[in-house]
């Protein structure tokens, strides 16, 4: 009897023959992440005269099943800036906890910096410098072949103090506009918003309950339209007092008299 | 000192004859020379409060603080070499980011307080190290809350097995004074170096029950000790430092942070007239004496 660890849970050799590992050598390149498991859908920001709005809804999707219903995907940083993560579930926990490493780090150092501390607050890291960190991080690992996938929205105030909106992806390709959507919000959301706010000029002019109503209809059209979202939803606003979070909301007054007109797929006959 | 001479204080790892090392008795020297540092844990949260002798006038006034942050619920403060409490601050956020990492949720006080004390004592057994010299003082609010672990993103099933007992009290404020032997105990109030007697006769006064001083009088009382224990024979010139950590409703919402300007500014005056009142009765005292005579 072979009594070392290894062999322990495992048929005895004198009975079974050896086992048989040759599956775990494939011999191919190593593989990293090649595609999302768990995943979450569109996310949406918009920009408005004093700050950013930004929604996402609660779900996290497996492949096409609906498994968890309850999932923040909006976080924030300090008390002044939100990210907002779609695609995977995982690596979204892992910059989490990577975020609120430097969250922790940032403290130790603004004890050493009383004045810049009285100076800017609290908070000494502005969205656009959480931006960069995260637009590098995500580079990294790109050329690393091991993307973290998501693509993020990060919204807040920039070193100026004006509302910052951008957005960077699992290749750390990022951009900025006065507003954004991930993933097929892209495609929804971002005409709708652009309607509204298609200048920086234009966002500038919107009120904070105009920018509010213009993402909450954004989220009823994905709610829709998108086969991997919930009407569960939650909705940040971010301006100069700080964040806004609210991360239990129900769409509201759905109408969905738009389905009997569409045709051409699905179990119809005609 | 008897201990002059024998061989016996020249390292660690040596005991002498009657049980001592000599080291650890050194290093606890080294403490009593620092500026005073002192702890008051009350029922809704922690205080830390330092002496902070300013050695020279070319200093910059409220720059380089002795009271640190280890995790967002926790500080420390310490009398004795500053170098070694930087060190020991250094290695307490090393600890609690491991926590962090292991086990995903912020080091409980205790836990801290267990791991800086190893730390501390494994110092006191080779003869290659010095004891640190520094006792230090560590207060966290560990959260009354059901907390999420980090990177947490729903809340999971809403029924099934828990496990909990919901009569069961968790979390609430911890206070430690961990001492060069590695030695740690918990306390209500502690108190080390230079005025450490005066400030121990003071904190055992006060009431820590649970219909005993709230966190803001506690802020007063420990400004009140620190003038109380301060010795204007020997040093004219300190700072006062303070720090305090609420639980989850308190002013601090749980984190550990510098004791707001206003507040450490009204406890200072406050400070100030009690100590002015009590020289001044016993001037009277004194007068009064006179008199009878």
């Amino acid at each position: 009897m072979d009594h070392r660890p290894q062999a322990w849970g495992r048929p005895r050799d004198d009975v079974y023959g050896a086992y048989d590992g040759s599956y775990l050598n494939h011999g191919g390149p190593k593989n990293a992440t090649q595609s999302p498991v768990v995943t979450g859908t569109s996310v949406i920001a918009l920009k408005f005269k004093d700050g950013v709005v930004m929604a996402a809804d609660n779900l996290a999707s497996y492949g096409s099943l609906a498994r968890f219903t309850d999932v923040k995907r909006l976080h924030t940083f300090h008390n002044t800036t939100i990210l907002g993560y779609g695609g995977d579930v995982s690596d979204m926990q892992f910059l989490s906890r990577l975020i609120l490493q430097i969250e922790l780090h940032q403290d130790y150092e603004l004890e050493q910096l009383p004045d810049i501390k009285a100076q800017r607050g609290q908070e000494v890291m502005q969205a656009n410098n959480l931006f960069t960190f995260l637009k590098k991080q995500m580079y990294h690992c790109r050329n690393h072949f091991d993307p973290l996938w998501n693509q993020i929205l990060i919204a807040g105030f920039d070193d100026e103090r004006k509302p910052f909106l951008s957005s960077v992806d699992l290749r750390g390709t990022s951009f900025s506009a006065p507003s954004l959507a991930t993933g097929f919000g892209a495609a929804l959301a971002q005409p709708i918003m652009r309607k509204y706010a298609d200048t920086e000029e234009q966002a500038a002019k919107l009120t904070r309950e105009e920018a509010v109503e213009i993402v909450k209809e954004c989220m009823k059209v994905l709610f829709y339209r998108d086969a991997r979202s919930l009407d569960r939803y939650s909705i940040a606003v971010v301006t100069k007092d700080g964040i806004d979070l609210k991360e239990n909301e129900q769409l509201e007054k759905q109408s969905w008299a738009f389905a009997e007109r569409i045709k051409g797929y699905g179990t119809q006959t005609v | 000192m008897t201990s002059i001479g024998t061989g016996y204080d020249l390292g660690n790892s040596i005991f002498s004859p009657d049980g001592r090392n000599f080291q650890v008795e050194y290093a606890a020297k080294a403490v009593e020379n620092g500026g005073t540092s002192i702890g008051i844990r009350c029922k809704d949260g922690v205080v830390l409060a330092v002496e902070k002798i300013i050695t020279s006038k070319l200093l910059k006034p409220g720059a380089n603080k002795r009271i640190a942050t280890v995790d967002k619920h926790m500080g420390v403060v310490y009398s004795g070499m500053v170098p070694d409490g930087r060190q020991f601050i250094d290695r307490a956020r090393d600890e609690a980011r491991s926590w962090r990492d292991t086990f995903k949720t912020p080091i409980p006080t205790a836990d801290l307080a267990s791991r800086m004390g190893g730390y501390l004592q494994a110092y006191t057994l080779y003869q290659q190290v010095r004891p640190f010299g520094i006792t230090a003082i560590v207060g966290g609010f560990d959260s009354e809350l059901e907390l999420p672990v980090d990177g947490q993103v729903g809340s999971g099933p809403s029924c099934g097995a828990g496990g909990k007992d919901s009569t069961k009290k968790h979390g609430g404020p911890f206070l430690y004074m961990i001492e060069p032997s590695g030695l740690y105990w918990g306390y209500y109030g502690a108190a080390t170096g230079k005025g450490r007697q005066a400030a121990k006769a003071e904190l055992e006064k006060l009431d820590f029950s649970e219909e005993g001083i709230s966190l803001e009088q506690a802020v007063k009382e420990a400004a009140r000790i620190i003038y109380v224990a301060h010795d204007d024979s020997k040093d004219k010139e300190f700072e006062l430092e303070m720090s305090w950590i609420s639980g989850a409703d308190g002013p601090t919402k749980g984190r550990h942070m510098e004791v707001p300007k206003e507040l450490r500014e009204e406890a200072e005056r406050l400070a100030k007239k009690a100590v002015a009142d009590d020289d001044s009765d016993e001037e009277e005292e004194k007068e009064g004496e006179k008199m009878e005579e």
